[in-house]
């Protein structure tokens, strides 16, 4: 192990205390007793109970919670076939310009990905709302969804399926008994990061949303607008659990497919 | 097992002798490219039921590519493979009554070694108690009983290639091909391995294929083997046959070592043929019906375990040639003497001599003038 020297230490304070203090507060906030956003009134978990109550948030919620379900799984379904395509048929005729077109997404600024998908939807005049920004979701994080599929694809040993062919297997019972089981935690970690894109995501929705469909970011969102309210750190506190959760989730499902497949 | 009497029974079986014996496998002027590189050219060939097969040659001469047209995973640019009379070209691999080892064993990581062996009888449909009772089957033929629930991991390379073998050997396929199965295990290993395949091949009855590019292997376990460079077929023939009459120079140094001389022929009598070298003098060999015209430039092939050394002048007036020790290399069993034959900046002469005494018995030492000698059944003639 390297040890680091003091001014590192310090840098290293600096830079964590800088990232999460702002969410420390806001975890501890949620836990007050006063009304107040800036003056400590002890420990509490009114607001918590506050939360059950307020029925537009928990639609929001509820809403979000569905949407990033149906959009991650879009996104990881379309994403894990493009990988498969770049992974294994080689060199085909466009195959730069298709990965390019999966891809850029991820490097897209959110307000040009929501503007162009609001025109879209404007131009072949359909109603806007729960389904619109699903698609809307399900697009930008194919992007995600494919590189870390295909970062699995790379390793993988191309006779183990040739192995499967051999001993009788169709080309489709060979992907379900022997890629998908080998690919399958990069897939469930692709779907856990198309799932916290969505629920995090406020830019794209709101371009693409429309009348009685407000996700959660947007509800909290125009909360916020009149004014920090505990209620509000608690949802979010939840929220930040929700997404650390899947985080975490993901990352040791990608650590453990690498253990396995190796 | 085949242990009683298994020399007899392998000379008895030369069907590709028997003009009536129908090939199982037959390839017909088959040909593999990739891009500019042939990797296969025009190879026919024909493996007969019950055969173990070899298939023999330097790396990237095309023998994976060649095994991997039969499995159905590369299809030939030209030319047609049968399979019992039927060209099977168009046949995906997963309807090929022919089984592969991989190279790689390629055990599937996330099945155990039992349902590894089930896989292929799973695709079958065959009824569960029917499985069962073929993978404890396999499992005892490859003597793994009891490593069934084992995953592939918590598995010795020669374990691993056992299991390789007995998922192959599972559908009880028509051919099975291997491809360089020893590669992976270590000598001593390697050799028991040899013994129980060619074992294993004759209970079964099962035709082998077996690519390698180790020579001995090859000897050791085929009925018959065929010597590929740069994607053709080079010899066909049983063994014994490639080693003692190879067609050409390619042949006889990729099988064995051999002493080359350059030379020209000055009399074919009979069997007898005569052969003036520059570097030996007059050669002479028996050479079964010698289609040789006089003064025809050819080679002369001497195997280093065919040559006689001694310190004194032999009796006969050809097929000698004096020398001095230039390198002796002890390897146990044998030891290789390299002979400077025609002055300092002569030719090297490679003479293999069985150690059948202690080594502080034996007679020659570095710089000793010496003579080399032969038989004349131990030349070869090979075309120039
Ligand atoms: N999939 C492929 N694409 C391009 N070239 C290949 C491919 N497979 C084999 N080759 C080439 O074909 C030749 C024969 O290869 P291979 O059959 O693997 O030889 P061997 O098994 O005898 O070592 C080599 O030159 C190799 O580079
Ligand atoms: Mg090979």
């Amino acid at each position: 192990m390297k040890r680091l020297g003091p001014g590192l230490i310090l840098a290293l304070v600096v830079g964590f205390a800088f990232l999460y203090l702002p969410i420390l507060a806001l975890v501890a906030y949620s836990f007050n007793a006063s009304r107040l956003v800036t003056v400590w009134g002890g420990f509490s978990t009114h607001w918590y109970g506050a939360l059950l109550s307020n029925q537009p948030l928990l639609d929001a919620a509820w809403l979000s919670l569905r949407l990033a379900f149906v959009s991650a799984t879009l996104a990881t379904g379309l994403g894990a076939l493009a990988a498969l395509a770049l992974a294994r048929h080689g060199r085909f005729r466009g195959r730069l310009l298709f990965s390019g077109m999966v891809l850029a997404p991820l490097v897209m600024p959110e307000v040009i990905t929501g503007l162009s998908l609001l025109l879209l939807f404007v131009a072949v005049d359909v109603e806007r709302g729960f389904w619109t920004v699903t698609i809307a979701h399900a697009t930008f994080s194919l992007g995600f969804a494919c590189i870390v599929v295909q970062a699995r694809l790379a390793g993988f040993d191309r006779s183990l399926e040739e192995a499967a062919r051999d001993l009788g297997a169709t080309p489709l019972v060979t992907f379900w008994t022997v890629t998908l089981p080998l690919i399958w935690p990069a897939v469930a970690a692709a779907w856990m990061l198309a799932f916290t894109l969505s629920l995090d995501d406020l830019v794209i929705a709101s371009f693409t949303t429309g009348p009685g469909a407000t996700t959660l970011p947007m509800r909290l969102y125009s909360a916020i607008r009149l004014g920090v309210s505990p209620e509000i750190n608690a949802a979010c506190t939840l929220m930040i659990g929700a997404v650390a959760l899947a985080v975490i989730a993901a990352s040791l499902l990608l650590k453990r497919g690498q253990a396995v497949g190796g | 097992m085949r242990r009683s009497s298994p020399g007899s029974l392998r000379r008895a079986f030369q069907p590709w002798n028997d003009p009536n014996a129908k090939p199982l496998i037959e390839f017909r002027g088959v040909t593999k490219r990739f891009g500019s590189v042939t990797a296969v050219s025009e190879v026919s060939l024909s493996l007969y039921r019950r055969e173990f097969f070899a298939l023999l040659g330097p790396s990237g001469c095309g023998k994976t590519t060649l095994m991997r047209m039969l499995a159905g995973f590369e299809q030939p640019d030209a030319g047609e493979i049968l399979l019992d009379g039927v060209d099977i070209t168009a046949v995906p691999p997963h309807l090929r009554p022919v089984n592969m080892m991989f190279q790689s064993y390629a055990l599937f990581p996330h099945l155990s070694v039992a349902d590894n062996i089930a896989y292929g009888l799973k695709r079958e449909g065959l009824p569960r108690a029917e499985i069962a009772r073929r993978v404890a089957e396999m499992l005892a033929l490859v003597k793994l009983d009891g490593l069934g629930k084992r995953r592939p991991d918590q598995l010795s390379g020669g374990q691993r290639q056992r299991v390789a073998l007995a998922r192959a050997l599972a559908k009880r396929p028509k051919l099975l091909l291997l491809d360089e199965p020893m590669a992976a295990l270590d000598r001593k290993l390697r050799e028991a391995t040899q013994f129980e395949l060619m074992d294993l091949q004759s209970e079964l009855g099962t035709t082998f294929m077996v690519v390698t590019h180790d020579q001995d292997e090859a000897m050791t376990m085929a009925d018959r083997m065929a010597v590929m460079d740069h994607g053709g077929l080079v010899q066909i023939g049983p063994p014994d046959v490639i080693y003692e009459a190879p067609v050409n120079r390619y042949v006889a140094e990729f099988v064995g070592d051999i002493n080359v001389l350059e030379g020209k022929v000055v009399a074919v009598e009979g069997d007898l043929v005569r052969i003036e070298t520059a570097l030996a003098g007059m050669v002479e060999l028996d050479e079964e019906a010698p289609a040789l015209s006089i003064g025809a430039a050819v080679l002369v092939g001497l195997r280093p375990e065919k040559i006689d050394l001694s310190h004194d002048e032999p009796a006969q007036s050809f097929n000698k040639v004096a020398g001095e020790i230039w390198d002796i290399g002890y390897l146990g069993d044998v030891t290789m003497i390299q002979v400077m034959v025609g002055g300092d900046s002569g030719r090297l002469i490679k003479v293999a001599l069985t150690n059948r005494t202690r080594r502080a018995a034996r007679p020659f030492a570095w710089e000793d003038r010496v003579w080399l000698s032969w038989d004349i059944e131990a030349g070869l003639v090979l075309p120039r």
